[in-house]
């Protein structure tokens, strides 16, 4: 009733329908109609993750340790939620740089390293081979089964089986028909398969269906619902024990399951292929984080209650478990139900297929074929226009390789592997990019050979310990390798390496893989610098979001000759573009239309022209961001990095120019200041010079009209008034002499008298020009104590006088007008000779003690009544003191009194720091 | 009553000259020596006029000029300004202040009498 002709003629049938969709996808992809253009195909896209192994081995895991088969998909659900802001950057990078597969993600990230992708490649082809293989036998397997419909036959084992009679060759056959059908019909720029996406998203929705038909029928068809198959399952005390977490392997097993397919989901070929690749628009991902979960839950709700269903149908192991979502309805007699099982096994066994293979195929084309040809000089390939045949002709040899690797695997290891065993083979392969690709977008400073180390070394160990014990667990190598490790050497043994035991085979293999992986690619990158293209694409990956958003314009489409015209426009200006492009027209002999696709001829042309104006480096970059082209030639982008390299040096010189600029802008702008400030001063000074001047001439001028005008005032008030006139013309006098005094100084023309003199005659001098002062003060006390063996100083003596003289005055004009004390005193101290006047009157607030040596800066708003003097005494005084090497300063506090001191150097010091100054 | 005229200047010798000259042309005189004996003079009881010097210890003329615009009690009080800066913009300061006339030093004095005459009038 279900002969092999029926089967055969249905899943044609269903391969059609779906190759129908994807012919349809790729026509309205043509038209820019998309079909795929929405996060609901992009969340069923991803569900190609579910492969025969979910449809069928779940089943035939949980049926051998119950739960086990969950962290398959935890592991997808946890990346969803926790990592997707890692998937949308690496969904990023990818647009950004036009990545086409992840061998090109991790080359691209490692300096455009054609080796690595390489690396990349091979580690995919032999890793999944034993992935590939798992569809290839899981169809063959289900077809086999269901043949002999009603009846329950396990099929023969393959390896016995021959070639020619194999079912699973005819499988892989079709398999790869199909593949090169949806995957290379033509070359795509993008690297983009529109329909095949559609196709995987229908695939997806059957083998759910599928599926959860199975599920309902056998929990609610044969039992009563979730809560008899359960029970009944309990009871058994064979089963029972299925319900335990030991018996799922316990929590190593757990986590290193977990962990694996977290990276799995992401980093199979496949995964990236429509994760990445396919990606229409990154915000996707936000309803991918969760409709793919679900979609695995989905999935999930049935394993269970079918692998009870199975055993408990079918005690004593007789019926393969893997087979059950097949055999229980084929048991009951339900064709349909089966038949539909097997659709959707072949659907989830096809999707896988089809996206994998066509994945690996633009990988070993691109990243290993083409790089190794383009570099074969003699084939002269670089020069040949169209490379396009080619590459597809490579591709679908690829295609064709990689299924029948898959089906040499199934012929090698035949039985002796359930599905989920071979799976996880290809998981801990994948994972090997985990350490690679996280690094490289997180972390700038690793380097291409820390990712070519940590990649190998962890693909050798995976090798070790996982494919060679899987060839001799079959037979092809001899069984003691396995037990007692190569040679004998038990610390080899690949399943406990270095005496680790008691860790199943995959966590086993993922500890060593990654702790190797990891370790030399961190101790790697750590040891190596990158070159200069690894920093660039390093920085580009890692900063990607940092980076104005450019990826937009790259990916948009292609350039037209108006994207050209512009661009010159930019540089060269209108009418030297027209002109180009007439000339361009006439010698060309064909018109140019702005919304036509500019094509090499004239993108050459423009690029030439551009190139007289920016530089040929320079225009070659801007070209190429008007295209959107890649630059597949090494020596091409190293030389634009070098003249890029010497811009950079130009910029430092510039910037260098620019910061000495800067410096001299501010030295200018504070000399500014100080000259503003400056002028303010002379301002100030003349003001004040005015208001001095005017002040004792109010006086003169007032008393001399008034005198004149009133010659019949009394005598002795005129007397008053001619003994003003004659005070403040003396005032305006000495104020004269000051002001004079002063410039001269300050202009360097006084003439100095030096000579060698007593301290002691100097203050005689002074006192004794005094002396009226107090006289006409005879409240105010004088003391007076000069000690007696001052040396010598060699100063001019009437200035020094007159500096004596200004302080004495200040000192009685300031001094407690009723209980003046007056000390004066001179005493030798370190080569010098200190005097000092001090006075008990109100003191100087310590604000003053500067300012009180500058001109006109009399301390007097702060004193009761105005003081008498020019206000230029006391800087008198300090240029007088200067001249001879001596210092001039006051001590004070507001209403303490103060004391001048005045230290002149004893004439040997002035003559040795003369002699000094010669000297020098 | 004659009018009274208060005059206000650091200058010992300014403030006898000027109050010779107010006195002989029959006005009432006081006299204040810097600003706050200026304020307290006109507290004590309010003149006619101030013949108010502009650089002095502690509140100078400006300020002082202020403090009487300040008060509404004090609106009638005449102020003319004493500067011996003699810069333009001091005038214009003290006139924006509210003084009414402005006496650059050294002065004639005739010309004081004759401008105090004219804002207050001949002494009566």
């Amino acid at each position: 009733m279900l002969g092999g002709y029926v089967i055969i003629t249905v899943s044609f049938l269903y391969l059609s329908i779906l190759f129908a969709i994807a012919y349809y996808g790729d026509r309205r992809a043509d038209q820019r109609r998309s079909i795929i253009a929405s996060p609901y195909i992009f969340a069923l896209s991803i569900a190609v993750y579910a492969t025969a192994w979910t449809f069928y081995g779940s089943v035939g895991r949980a049926a051998s340790s119950g739960v086990s088969f969950l962290p398959i998909y935890l592991g997808p659900t946890l990346t969803f939620i926790l990592g997707w802001f890692l998937i949308r950057k690496i969904i990023r990078i990818s647009k950004v740089n036009r990545i086409t597969s992840i061998a090109d993600f991790v080359a691209s990230r490692y300096g455009k390293s054609s080796f690595l992708g390489g690396l990349v490649t091979i580690i995919a082809v032999v890793g999944i081979m034993p992935y590939i293989s798992l569809q290839l036998k899981a169809i063959s397997t289900s077809f086999a089964v269901l043949q002999h419909y009603p009846d329950i036959v396990m099929p023969a084992k393959l390896g016995s089986t021959p070639v020619l009679q194999d079912t699973a060759l005819y499988v892989a056959v079709i398999m790869a028909a199909f593949a090169i059908l949806f995957g290379t019909r033509h070359i795509d720029a993008s690297e983009r398969h529109e329909g095949m996406v559609a196709a995987i998203a229908f695939e997806s929705v059957v083998k759910l269906f599928a599926f959860l038909a199975v599920g309902l029928f056998v929990t609610f068809g044969i039992y009563g619902g979730f809560g008899e198959v359960f029970s009944r399952a309990a009871t058994d005390p064979a089963l029972a024990r299925l319900f335990t977490l030991e018996a799922a392997g316990g929590y190593t097993s757990w986590i290193s399951l977990t962990l694996v397919s977290m990276a799995a989901i992401v980093l199979l070929p496949r995964q990236f292929q429509v994760l990445v690749v396919e990606n229409v628009d990154e915000r996707h991902i936000k309803k991918a984080i969760w409709l793919f979960p679900v979609y695995m839950l989905l999935i999930n709700i049935f394993v269970l209650p079918i692998a009870f269903g199975g055993l408990l149908h079918f005690p004593g192991n007789t019926v393969d478990a893997d087979t059950f979502v097949l055999t229980v309805p084929m048991a009951e007699h339900f064709w349909t139900i089966a038949l539909f099982a097997f659709i959707g096994g072949l659907s989830a066994a096809t999707g896988m297929i089809i996206v994998e293979t066509i994945a690996l195929a633009t990988m070993v084309s691109n990243d290993l074929v083409m790089p190794l040809l383009l570099r074969f000089g003699r084939l002269h390939l670089s020069e040949r226009k169209d490379l396009s045949g080619l590459m597809l002709a490579i591709r679908r040899s690829a295609i064709i390789f990689v299924i029948l690797l898959g089906y040499a695997y199934v012929r090698l290891i035949g039985e002796s592997y359930a599905l989920v065993s071979i799976g996880l083979m290809s998981f801990v392969a994948a994972a090997q990019f985990a350490p690679a690709i996280l690094g490289g977008i997180l972390w700038k400073g690793a380097t291409r050979l820390g990712a070519m180390a940590g990649m190998s070394a962890g693909f050798l160990v995976w090798i070790y310990t996982l494919l060679l014990p899987s060839f001799a667990r079959s037979g092809w190598i001899s069984e003691s390798f396995v037990q007692d490790g190569p040679w004998g050497l038990a610390l080899f043994s690949p399943y406990a390496l270095l005496g680790l035991s008691g860790l199943d085979h995959i966590a086993h293999a993922l500890f060593w893989t990654m702790v190797i992986n990891v370790g030399l690619y961190a101790a790697v990158s750590l040891m190596t610098t990158q070159t200069m293209i690894e920093r660039s694409q390093a920085v580009q990956f890692v900063d990607i979001f940092k980076q104005p958003s450019e990826g937009a314009r790259i990916w948009r489409g292609t350039a037209t000759i108006g994207d050209l015209r512009r661009l010159s426009n930019r540089f060269i200006g209108e009418t030297l573009t027209d002109q180009a492009l007439q000339r361009f027209e006439r010698d060309r002999g064909r018109r140019l239309d702005d919304a036509h696709a500019a094509d090499a001829d004239i993108v050459h042309y423009a690029e030439r022209q551009l190139a007289g104006a920016i530089g040929a480096a320079s225009a070659r970059i801007m070209i190429a961001s008007v295209l959107r082209e890649e630059m597949h030639d090494i020596d091409e982008v190293m030389q634009i990095l070098d003249e890029a390299s010497q811009l950079v040096v130009y910029s430092r010189q510039l910037e260098e120019k620019s910061r000495q600029l800067e410096a001299a802008t501010a030295e200018l702008r504070a000399a500014n200041e100080r000259l503003k400030e400056l002028d303010k001063m002379k301002d100030d000074f003349v003001s004040t010079i005015s208001h001095e001047f005017r002040t004792p001439l109010t006086s003169i001028r007032s008393f001399s009209e008034i005198v004149h005008d009133n010659p019949d005032i009394p005598v002795e008030q005129r007397k008053m008034f001619l003994g003003t006139i004659v005070q403040e013309t003396e005032r305006l006098t000495r104020l004269v002499n000051d002001i004079l005094d002063l410039a001269k100084m300050q202009a360097g023309q006084t003439d100095w008298q030096l000579a060698r003199i007593e301290p002691r005659k100097v203050i005689d001098n002074a006192l004794a020009a005094t002396a009226g002062l107090f006289a006409k003060n005879p409240r105010i006390k004088l003391e007076c104590r000069v000690a007696e063996d001052l040396p010598r100083i060699l100063v001019d003596a009437d200035r020094i006088t007159q500096v004596l003289v200004n302080l004495i005055s200040n000192a009685v004009k300031f001094c407690d007008k009723d209980h003046g004390l007056i000390t004066i005193m001179a005493r030798a101290e370190a080569g010098s000779v200190l005097v000092s006047v001090h006075d008990n009157g109100v003191g100087i607030a310590r604000e003053d003690h500067k300012k009180i040596f500058e001109r006109f800066r009399q301390a007097g708003d702060t004193l009761i009544g105005k003081p008498q003097g020019t206000g230029l005494g006391l800087p008198i005084s300090v240029h007088i003191l200067e001249r001879f090497g001596g210092t001039i300063w006051v001590e004070s506090e507001l209403g303490k009194g103060a004391t001048f001191f005045v230290r002149i150097p004893s004439a040997e010091l002035s003559h040795l720091a003369t002699a000094a100054r010669e000297v020098t | 009553m004659p009018q009274s005229v208060l005059v206000v200047d650091d200058e010992a010798n300014i403030l006898l000259s000027l109050e010779f000259l107010m006195k002989k042309a029959g006005y009432e005189v006081r006299l204040a020596r810097d600003g706050e004996e200026a304020l307290a003079e006109i507290g004590k009881a309010r003149p006619d006029l101030v013949l108010l010097d502009v650089m002095m210890p502690k509140r100078n003329g400006f300020d002082v000029c202020e403090a009487i615009r300040a008060n509404p009690e004090w609106r009638p009080v005449r102020v003319i300004l004493l500067t011996a800066k003699g810069r333009d913009i001091e005038r214009e300061k003290g006139l924006a202040l509210g003084a009414d006339d402005y006496i650059t030093k050294p002065f004639s004095t005739r010309e004081v009498v004759e401008r105090v005459t004219a804002w207050i009038g001949p002494a009566k």
